[in-house]
């Protein structure tokens, strides 16, 4: 699904984020990144969402080799994946329902229809009955939901999320990563970095150690199978 | 087909209704670019009316033509008979130079000197009109120097330098008022272009986060457009509106002036064409300045 092959990205300011970075993630994986903070995490997920360029080296998402991506065919690669943030990035000044749908009227899709997916959207990340609320009304944890519902709206084959619970308290924090791996065990491969050691812990899929920008250690000596979603 | 235009009509809908969250805002836009487009348009409406009120006198294309004094008046009846065989030739009326006297008693105030004289000093007189469809420059001076071969015809006179003139005059007019105009839209561009930059820059974030989720650069643009589109028909409509009140406040005194020269020209507005071609002006120029400033602004705002 994801398959990085030697890959540089230097920033513009010179700053080396990632260096030789070989990685391979299989179609319906699931996996977390994890590692320092700047080590390199945000920038391998922002070159798989075509935010950034490689330097040097081929990445290749969902068959496509993101060299032959030009810029006008960016918005169609973009609407394949779904990406959660860190910072949400919502419309705040909208309401729920026009945040979740984004996606699909970018895409062109029926009023009616998108008027089924989101509320399926919303209640797969448990926030159902809150459309017309604006983002600001809901808490942190609840923006983020509407995050992920943004994000899987467009039944994406690839979901990848920056810190998606950064800001969140233990508890929360749990139910959103019981929410990606709810799409992963029907199928959608998800990419996750994190840098929440104790709670990655807890969940038995592989783990990618991010170092001075490169993947040290793929450290999926996998340890004993929990039950898939884990109560906190 | 239906997707599209119903996606249109949100986005068009949509716009709007974000216009009119900032009604002081689009206001004075609107007015700035009526004002611009209303400038040009009342020049032009005075260009119109003057070429209307003058039609009358340019047409009045009528060639005096004197005869000798040594010619009778059945000489004179004879050249009239010649020139009104003429295909260019409308009407030919014959002046006897008793009655050009008469009437030249009547009006001039000269009556008693001219009782002093013993013979009528003036001669027989045609007044030739070419027909409608040889008024141009050069037949009609085909036409007087062919009058002029006509046997007794003393002078032939043309006295039209005056219509031509002014006609000249007119053309520099006309095209001052496309200059003007050329110039007000480029300024309604830059009116347009800088407003739509500064909406761009206001919605920079939500810009961004609809490219992150697969928006093109066409699809984020169209409601800046469908922003300029509406800028462009308020300015076009203020600007009508403008033009009407300025040809209503002139109208009357404008009509008494003429009354006074005993004309009944009224002053006209700008008819449908008119009003058509300002409306399409507005909305065109609208989306025009929309289109490049933000395809400008919209490449340089990506997601980081």
């Amino acid at each position: 699904m994801i398959r990085f092959d030697h890959v540089w990205k230097r920033y513009p300011n010179g700053r080396e984020a990632l260096c030789d970075l070989s990685l391979d993630v299989e179609r319906g994986e699931m996996a977390f990144l994890t590692g320092h903070s700047g080590a390199g995490k945000s920038t391998l997920l922002k070159l798989i969402a075509l935010i950034e360029r490689p330097t040097r080296g081929t990445l290749v998402v969902n068959g496509q080799n993101t060299a032959t991506v030009t810029r006008s065919k960016i918005p169609a690669f973009r609407r394949q994946i779904g990406v959660v943030f860190q910072d949400h990035k919502l419309l705040m000044d909208r309401p729920v329902y026009d945040n979740v749908g984004l996606p699909l009227v970018i895409a062109g899709v029926p009023e009616k229809e998108i008027d089924k997916r989101v509320r399926a959207s919303l209640d797969q990340v448990g926030l159902l009955g809150r459309e017309r609320n604006r983002p600001i009304e809901l808490s942190t944890g609840e923006q983020q939901r509407v995050g992920i519902a943004r994000a899987i709206i467009g039944k994406p084959a690839l979901l990848i999320a920056d810190e998606p619970t950064g800001n969140l308290d233990p508890d929360l924090a749990v139910e959103i990563m019981n929410i990606f791996k709810r799409f992963n065990e029907v199928g959608v491969t998800v990419l996750i970095a994190s840098h929440d050691i104790h709670l990655i812990e807890r969940y038995g899929v592989r783990r990618v150690i991010i170092e001075g920008g490169r993947a040290v250690g793929a450290a999926d000596e996998a340890p004993p199978p929990l039950p898939s979603i884990v109560t906190a | 087909m239906k997707q599209w235009f119903e996606r249109h009509l949100q986005t068009m809908v949509g716009s709007v209704g974000r216009l009119w969250t900032h009604p002081f805002a689009t206001l004075l836009t609107i007015l700035v670019i009526g004002i611009a487009l209303a400038l040009p348009a009342c020049l032009h409406v005075l260009v119109q009316n003057v070429r209307t009120a003058s039609g009358g006198w340019s047409n009045a294309l009528d060639i005096s033509v004197y005869m000798k004094t040594s010619a009778s008046l059945d000489d004179t009846k004879q050249a009239a008979e010649r020139i009104r065989k003429r295909r260019d030739v409308d009407e030919v009326t014959i002046i006897p130079a008793d009655d050009a006297l008469a009437e030249f008693r009547k009006s001039s105030g000269f009556g008693e000197a001219l009782e002093a004289l013993k013979d009528n000093p003036l001669p027989h007189a045609l007044v030739v009109r070419p027909d409608a469809e040889s008024r141009d420059p050069a037949r009609v001076a085909q036409l007087t120097g062919e009058l002029r071969e006509i046997p007794g015809v003393d002078i032939v006179q043309l006295d039209t330098e005056w219509v031509s003139r002014f006609n000249a005059i007119l053309d520099v007019v006309r095209r001052v008022v496309f200059l003007a105009a050329g110039l007000f839209a480029l300024g309604i561009l830059v009116i347009v272009g800088n407003t739509i930059r500064l909406d761009i820059e206001n919605r920079r974030d939500e810009i961004e986060v609809t490219k992150l989720v697969g928006g093109s650069d066409a699809f984020v643009r169209r409601p800046f457009l469908y922003n300029g589109i509406w800028y462009g028909l308020g300015g076009g409509l203020i600007a009508w509106l403008i033009v009407a009140v300025v040809v209503f406040v002139l109208g009357d005194p404008v009509e008494r002036i003429a009354g006074l020269y005993g004309s009944k020209f009224q002053l006209q507005g700008l008819g449908l064409v008119g009003w058509a071609a300002l409306m399409a002006g507005g909305i065109g120029l609208g989306w025009l300045g929309s289109f490049i400033a933000a395809t400008r602004e919209l490449r340089g705002i990506e997601p980081k």
